[in-house]
């Protein structure tokens, strides 16, 4: 917060994302949106100090091994050893510091230590499938997990799901918020993918694939990729109150 | 100006999200037993009338003083009066699509331009389905604040009440329908 050349308050606004930027909550080739979706347009919402503020959780809400998935048991999961890591960062390629990161995803067999997953694939009693992290002060997180498995599911004809991580960020504003998916490089099953197609632009939907990074492995450890989350960038706007002579 | 990046594009939490979004304290707002802590309760149905048993609902708010304890609060971050206050609640929906949240009612805000904002929590909803999360408010019925809360003032009067809370024994009762007659208002952060 800074105050302008009139003595005004200055508040951090968050700009808006391009149209195309997100998926359209009514995509029908995902079918569950048909029922979901609202109907109505939504309402434009000025941001103001409700929007502009939003939770800072820290340290109190990380556990010894919640960065890393295959220490969470008493034996290591099976499946493929992965390092994934990045940056969070805002519009402008600004870090966002010391903010939680949370993942959860399937086992390397395509399922998820769910009740509700009843797809027969075995269940790895050395994983959970749930990480959280914090970024640093240079907006870099990194877990070490399994490569996650594809599965099926019944969205259409011999539908299967892409392998990916769930990904959950805050920012530091209500306005940052956002839940995405990761997804692998050369994955076959894109193309039959709803919800990743759900995205119309082409580069905004590269967005969500990491990239493969060599440099990061660990020698007959485990392999890696890389995978930056970009949150919407700041404008500042004006903020004229009646306190402000105060 | 630097060199402006895209945006990573929102995806579904897809149906498993419990697993990872899970906090054993999340509804709690405030901790059990604040005094004048209330509880927020309601059911999440879609367009068909069928609750939504695979859903999530983030609270964010001030505290009962109007304020915030985060650093771009124009008015500076403050530690809340009430012991405990978090702002923040997570909770998710059980099989009936019933959510729940304990927390204080918040105070009223300066919106700018000397108008106020009457007392509201803001919401998101996850669930899957839902490409990206929606944004509603939660208003209180019996607030005077609410015929000057400029939201309120600028939608359609015929939807307005799905964003008044009503009265419950314990607390407040609001209810989100997703698609449909009585469709909450969402908005566009």
């Amino acid at each position: 917060m800074t105050q302008d050349t009139t003595g005004k308050l200055v508040l951090p606004g968050y700009r808006r994302d391009d149209v195309d930027a997100h998926p359209p909550l009514l995509s029908p080739g995902y079918k569950s949106t048909v029922t979901r979706a609202p109907g109505q347009p939504l309402v434009y919402l000025p941001q103001r100090l409700t929007e502009i503020t939003g939770p800072l959780l820290g340290e109190g809400r990380l556990g010894e091994f919640d960065h890393d998935l295959t220490r969470q048991h008493d034996g290591e999961p099976q499946g493929q050893r992965i390092i994934v890591h990045g940056r969070v960062l805002d519009g402008d390629g600004r870090p966002v510091p010391h903010t939680l990161v949370e993942v959860w995803q399937a086992n390397a067999a395509g399922r998820y230590r769910h009740t509700l997953d009843n797809w027969p694939a075995p269940l790895d009693p050395n994983f959970t499938g749930v990480g959280r992290a914090l970024t640093d002060e240079r907006g870099r997180y990194e877990f070490v997990t399994v490569q996650p498995g594809a599965y099926p599911w019944r969205n259409h004809d011999n539908a299967w799901r892409p392998a990916h991580i769930h990904f959950s960020l805050f920012g530091r504003a209500f306005t940052q918020r956002l839940v995405t998916q990761m997804y692998f490089p050369g994955d076959p099953l894109f193309f039959q993918d709803p919800v990743l197609n759900s995205i119309r632009d082409e580069q905004a939907r590269q967005r969500l694939i990491a990239r493969y990074d060599h440099a990061t492995t660990r020698p007959e450890w485990a392999l890696a990729y890389e995978f930056d989350i970009v949150l919407r960038g700041r404008d500042e706007t004006p903020f004229e109150d009646e306190d402000d002579d105060e | 100006m630097s060199e402006r990046l895209g945006v990573t594009p929102a995806q579904t939490v897809g149906p498993y999200l419990h697993i990872g979004l899970r906090w054993p304290d999340g509804p709690y707002v405030v901790p059990q037993g604040t005094p004048g802590a209330v509880w927020i309760r309601g059911q999440i149905v879609d367009g068909t009338g069928a609750p939504v048993v695979d859903a999530l609902v983030e609270s964010w708010q001030a505290d009962p003083d109007g304020r915030f304890d985060h650093p771009d609060d124009p008015r500076g971050a403050r530690p809340s009066t009430v012991p405990g206050f978090r702002g923040f609640g997570r909770a998710e929906t059980d099989a009936q699509g019933r959510y729940a949240l304990l927390t204080v009612k918040p105070g009223a805000l300066p919106a700018g331009a000397g108008e106020t904002e009457a007392p509201h929590l803001t919401l998101s909803v996850f669930a899957r389905g839902l490409l990206h999360r929606l944004v509603t408010r939660v208003y209180f019925p019996d607030e005077a604040g609410n015929a000057e809360d400029p939201v309120l003032r600028g939608l359609d009067p015929a939807r307005r009440d799905t964003l008044l809370a009503s009265p419950a024994p314990d607390g407040y009762r609001f209810d989100i329908r997703l698609q449909g007659e009585h469709e909450t208002v969402f908005f566009a952060v």
